[in-house]
């Protein structure tokens, strides 16, 4: 039997979806068997492709987790968008330009990743615009000065990477193939904002000041980035199970930590943490309690600038509204005449 | 909010003269002309090809995964299409 993969894989079907996967023959199984079997493919290390049977939970975990990833992205090109015409150098420029371009390619594999799940697109971008989903809440900080574009690229793009690195591994194979694309064009962030950084640091005190000063604002909204404590993250041991995670968050927050602190070292800069040391026994840093109230306001929308990116994704929306019908009128006006030309023949 | 509703196009990248075409995701555009656009911006922008296939996703017709054993399987015991399933004695040299 042969099937048009778009009515299977993509938005358009409703309950058409396949149940049947390779790693199950007989249709007349029982939901827990399904599972157990899919538990089983997943704890060999094999991939789960769009078509394959899947619990509708793993589904709808992805699909949550995918586009608030592409969302963040989005989000994501408004704290550094805002520096692109007062960038200090045109190298400075052409750089930033390239990593928001990228930032947005980011949003736009994710989405194309999550629709394989049977997520919509416009759906998805609604959701956004409505602010019924949610984005990284790193993105509603503000970014007063050109330093904070250095510390943005240094330390949110670095702890992004130790994010997303694990996830080029994750069991859902769209997920893993964006994420691989990600990551190569992550390196490149993080680097542009470390030179940023270092160029300051070795510039006049004027400059190393404000290295220093965008430093104390992204540090502790870096290390909320990784999400809540393990014994507050519910969701974080299914999502284990099913290895679309493969690290919990206080471990990546760790290798973060671990992996900061030498090069804030060599930059001459100190991390905002008095309780900040060396811990022989553990062979880690040790670093002082989170902010989590502030987490949790900045999430649910009383961050210093969620109402500004908002407002801004909506109108920038709303202005390409005209661009968006010309296109869809150009398209049909070419595709009358095509059909016109053909009768015509 | 308007909806968009333009099609999907999955895209496909030759990396460079020698090698085929490969999937790489998908572009939503009112037509082909955008759809080659996108594309272009999304998935070219470092060198990664050096042309570009965008086909409807309604066009793609595949095979079901329930299909997947009666389909595939009976290969799996036919060692005999394998060179190696021929003993052949070491004297004879590469072959």
């Amino acid at each position: 039997m042969y099937l048009r993969i778009a009515r299977l894989s993509r938005g358009r079907m409703t309950r058409g979806r396949p149940k049947v996967s390779q790693t199950v023959a007989d249709t007349a199984e029982t939901p827990v068997s399904l599972d157990r079997r899919f538990q089983d493919w997943i704890d060999a290390e094999r991939k789960i492709e769009p078509r394959d049977w899947m619990p509708e939970a793993y589904r709808r975990t992805l699909i949550r987790q995918i586009s608030q990833h592409a969302h963040s992205e989005i989000i994501g090109m408004q704290p550094e968008g805002n520096w692109i015409t007062r960038a200090p150098s045109l190298r400075r420029k052409v750089a930033l330009i390239a990593k928001v371009q990228d930032e947005a390619g980011h949003g736009l594999y994710l989405y194309s990743a999550a629709e394989t799940l049977g997520a919509s697109r416009d759906d998805m971008v609604a959701d956004l615009l409505s602010g019924k989903a949610k984005y990284s809440s790193i993105f509603n900080y503000p970014t007063p000065s050109w330093a904070d574009i250095g510390a943005i690229g240094w330390l949110v793009d670095g702890a992004a990477i130790c994010n997303q690195v694990p996830l080029c591994r994750t069991s859902y194979g769209p997920y893993a193939r964006a994420m691989v694309r990600v990551c190569k064009e992550e390196s490149f962030h993080q680097r542009q904002g470390y030179e940023i950084m270092m160029a300051l640091a070795q510039g006049t005190p004027e400059q190393k000041q404000m290295a220093q000063e965008a430093l104390n604002r992204w540090w502790i909204p870096s290390l909320l980035m990784f999400g809540p404590p393990d014994d507050q993250s519910p969701n974080s041991a299914q999502s284990m199970k099913w290895k679309i995670k493969r690290h919990s968050n206080d471990d990546l927050r760790q290798r973060f930590v671990d992996m900061t602190v030498p090069q804030a070292e060599f930059l001459g800069l100190t991390l905002p943490d008095p309780d900040l040391k060396w811990n022989e026994e553990r062979g880690h840093y040790d670093f002082g309690a989170l902010p989590w109230d502030e987490f949790q306001a900045v999430l649910k929308g009383h961050g210093p600038c969620n109402r500004q990116r908002m407002a801004f994704r909506n109108k920038t929306f709303a202005d390409g509204a005209w661009v968006r019908e010309a296109a869809s009128a150009y398209a049909e006006k070419q595709k009358a005449r095509q059909a016109a030309a053909v009768k015509a023949a | 909010m308007s909806k968009v509703n333009w099609p999907l196009w999955e895209v496909f990248v030759r990396g460079k003269a020698g090698l085929s075409h490969k999937h790489v995701g998908s572009v939503h555009a009112a037509d082909a002309e955008m759809a080659i656009a996108n594309a272009r911006d999304l998935y070219t922008r470092r060198s990664e090809g050096v042309s570009l296939w965008v086909v409807p996703a309604s066009a793609i017709v595949a095979s079901d995964p329930a299909d997947k054993d009666s389909l595939f399987e009976p290969a799996d015991d036919k060692v005999y299409r394998h060179p190696t399933f021929y003993d052949i004695p070491d004297d004879v040299g590469h072959m």
